[in-house]
């Protein structure tokens, strides 16, 4: 769709997939607004965690419990006395960290499972698919804090691999039946005769036709990611205390005290974890519009 | 229609026994076993390799899987060290509070959604699809955990409509009216976030399918014979839209699942999913175990239902 080669440059210029996108991009200003809001709140959460300093921020400290928002405080503190508004923005990050990490690594995964099965086709994707059926009838949230609580050494990678084990199968499906179509096109065909390997195909010639459905479902899926996350270390089965994300400050929320009384806690949390979703949805779905020319609106 | 559901099942067996395997891999790499919670720390352990050997707990892995499928089947799901009383009991108390939880949900999911997406859809660009829209929007970007958790702070805490936790009021008697009152009272507000989060995939489907049905030609034929506009949305199209929701019907059982995990957990409703990370929490098990076993059968068997009435609704899919 997007991909050009000098050729057809030549000929007649089509507007290019970046040009397309941005011109999306600019008439769904809501779309751009969200963009804009996302890159400025990576750049300050990831610039501010230069500076602060994760241990300094975990501390416990005695003095200072449960104060309510001022001047010392902009958000006020926790049960451990520890600074709020710190802790939003290294949790910020840590929830951005894992979101992206684990989007790439189901894409990855997804991408090369769905390949392989809709290329294929016939017997090895009716095997590929019952196994994924499988995956996906597994009640994914149980499965995971299961994995979570019992795997021996446990660390941020091996939280974002677990996660990754039960959530590939999405893009999976969704490649697969893309592959499907696209290998009945004729300049598969016409590669298949001119002896290319199969291998060739799908990676140099299959998969850069696709790469637009990929990168519209891998932004829909950071939002969802982000989501698991926060719920997963809601419930105490994400990240650790000392390592604090989005999901860590609402859990102190669980506490009908805190729920009541202390909403400078949890309230900005959960409306970071809300705008965050919401801005990278508006981003998708301008990135889905600008892919599929009917729904254009620029 | 009933080669397509044997089909269907066939296919099921060999899920179950995919599902069976991998909860066992579970509960083999689970800290300990069953027996380090059992008996009483002064026994010597050479004593209790003893009891180990004799409960089958050195065989090789392939006879331990056998002998615990076997008693799944009888109904034993072993012991738990934390209530010291069976699993499958223990399951039984909670069980009806999570099945009534769920039923609850699933009521105020079509009570919401139904009304909502045919509105939407028949007047689609109104303003009143924009606000319906607007709210699915929403909805779908909003975590149920934090949604829950503002519905609690807000009907539960500040203005103190609903109570905040348990499944029903202390001292009341089973089986009078006023403890079925009780038990439907705790009910409404976990079940009423859970729906409100839930219903938003539905009622996009809806409306989309009743747009798309719209401009059918079926609908122009049932226009130009003079049917009235109410006749035609109530007869034509929603019979035609409907079916679809009605297979989504099996996969709201797994959605389901994942949900009951945070809204037990938040609203304090003591069910299957505030037991299992209350086990998991506490290193019970056999009860962890237990239940996730439970609940992937579930999921298997809603989405066994699911394909059934879609292939009833939808011939096209009995033929493949």
């Amino acid at each position: 769709m997007e991909t050009k080669s000098n050729e057809t440059q030549q000929i007649a210029k089509s507007p290019s997939g970046f040009s397309i996108i941005w011109r999306e991009l600019v008439r769904d200003k809501l779309a751009l607004i969200s963009l804009i809001f996302l890159i400025l709140i990576t750049v300050f959460v990831y610039g501010v965690s230069l500076i602060l300093d994760q241990d300094e921020i975990v501390r416990v400290d005695l003095f200072s419990i449960h104060e309510p928002p001022g001047e010392e405080f902009i958000l006020g503190t926790d049960y451990g006395g520890r600074d709020i508004f710190g802790q939003l923005i290294i949790g910020t990050r840590n929830s951005l960290s894992i979101g992206i990490l684990v989007t790439i690594m189901t894409g990855v995964i997804g991408v090369i499972y769905g390949l392989v099965a809709g290329y294929f086709g016939g017997q090895i994707d009716n095997i590929m698919m019952r196994i994924l059926d499988f995956f996906l009838i597994l009640p994914f949230l149980m499965v995971v804090i299961v994995f979570v609580a019992i795997v021996p050494t446990y660390s941020v990678l091996s939280f974002s691999l677990i996660m990754t084990a039960f959530l590939w199968m999405g893009i999976a499906r969704l490649i697969r039946s893309k592959a499907l179509q696209e290998k009945e096109l004729d300049y598969v065909q016409a590669s298949k005769t001119l002896g290319s390997s199969n291998v060739k195909i799908m990676f140099t010639q299959v998969l850069p036709n696709i790469t637009s459905l990929i990168i519209v479902t891998m932004t829909l899926n950071l939002a969802a990611n982000i989501g698991l996350e926060s719920g997963l270390s809601f419930l105490g089965f994400g990240f650790p205390e000392s390592t604090p994300s989005l999901g860590t400050l609402l859990s102190y929320a669980t506490n009908p005290q805190t729920l009541e009384y202390r909403w400078w806690i949890w309230v900005p949390a959960s409306i970071l974890i809300l705008l965050l979703m919401l801005a990278i949805r508006n981003v998708g779905e301008a990135l889905k519009r600008a892919t599929d020319a009917r729904q254009r609106r620029g | 229609m009933w080669k397509f559901t044997v089909r269907r099942i066939l296919i099921m067996i060999p899920q179950i026994i995919l599902l069976s395997v991998l909860v066992f891999i579970m509960a083999k790499m689970m800290p300990g076993d069953a027996l380090s919670g059992m008996v009483d720390p002064n026994v010597d352990p050479e004593r209790l390799d003893e009891i180990r050997e004799n409960l089958g707990w050195n065989d090789p892995w392939h006879i331990q899987y056998a002998d615990w499928v076997g008693g799944v089947f009888q109904g034993d799901l072993g012991q738990s060290f934390r209530f010291k009383m069976p699993v499958t009991e223990i399951i039984g108390q909670r069980i009806v509070n999570t099945f009534w939880l769920s039923v609850a949900t699933l009521v105020f999911t079509y009570l919401i959604s139904i009304p909502l997406g045919i509105t939407s859809g028949r007047y689609n660009d109104s303003l009143l699809d924009q606000a319906i829209t607007s709210y699915t929007y929403i909805g779908f970007a909003t975590p149920l955990f934090i949604f829950a958790l503002v519905m609690l702070w807000v009907f539960g805490f500040m203005l103190g409509w609903f109570p905040t936790s348990g499944s029903v009021a202390p001292g009341l008697e089973p089986g009078t009216f006023e403890y079925v009152m009780s038990k439907i009272y705790h009910l409404i507000l976990p079940a009423f976030s859970m729906a409100l989060i839930t219903t938003v995939n539905t009622v996009q489907y809806l409306r989309s399918e009743i747009i798309d049905t719209k401009q059918k030609d079926f609908i122009l034929t049932a226009r130009a014979k003079g049917a009235s506009e109410s006749r035609v949305y109530n007869r034509h199209i929603l019979r035609n839209s409907l079916l679809p929701i009605a297979a989504f019907f099996g996969f709201e059982i797994t959605g389901l699942i994942g949900g009951t995990v945070f809204v037990e957990n938040i609203f304090g409703y003591p069910g299957m999913g505030q037991l299992f990370l209350e086990s998991i929490t506490l290193r019970d098990y056999s009860v962890v175990t237990s239940v996730v076993l439970l609940f992937g059968i579930a999921s298997i068997l809603g989405a066994l239902l699911s394909d059934i009435i879609l292939s009833l609704v939808d011939p096209r899919i009995r033929i493949k």
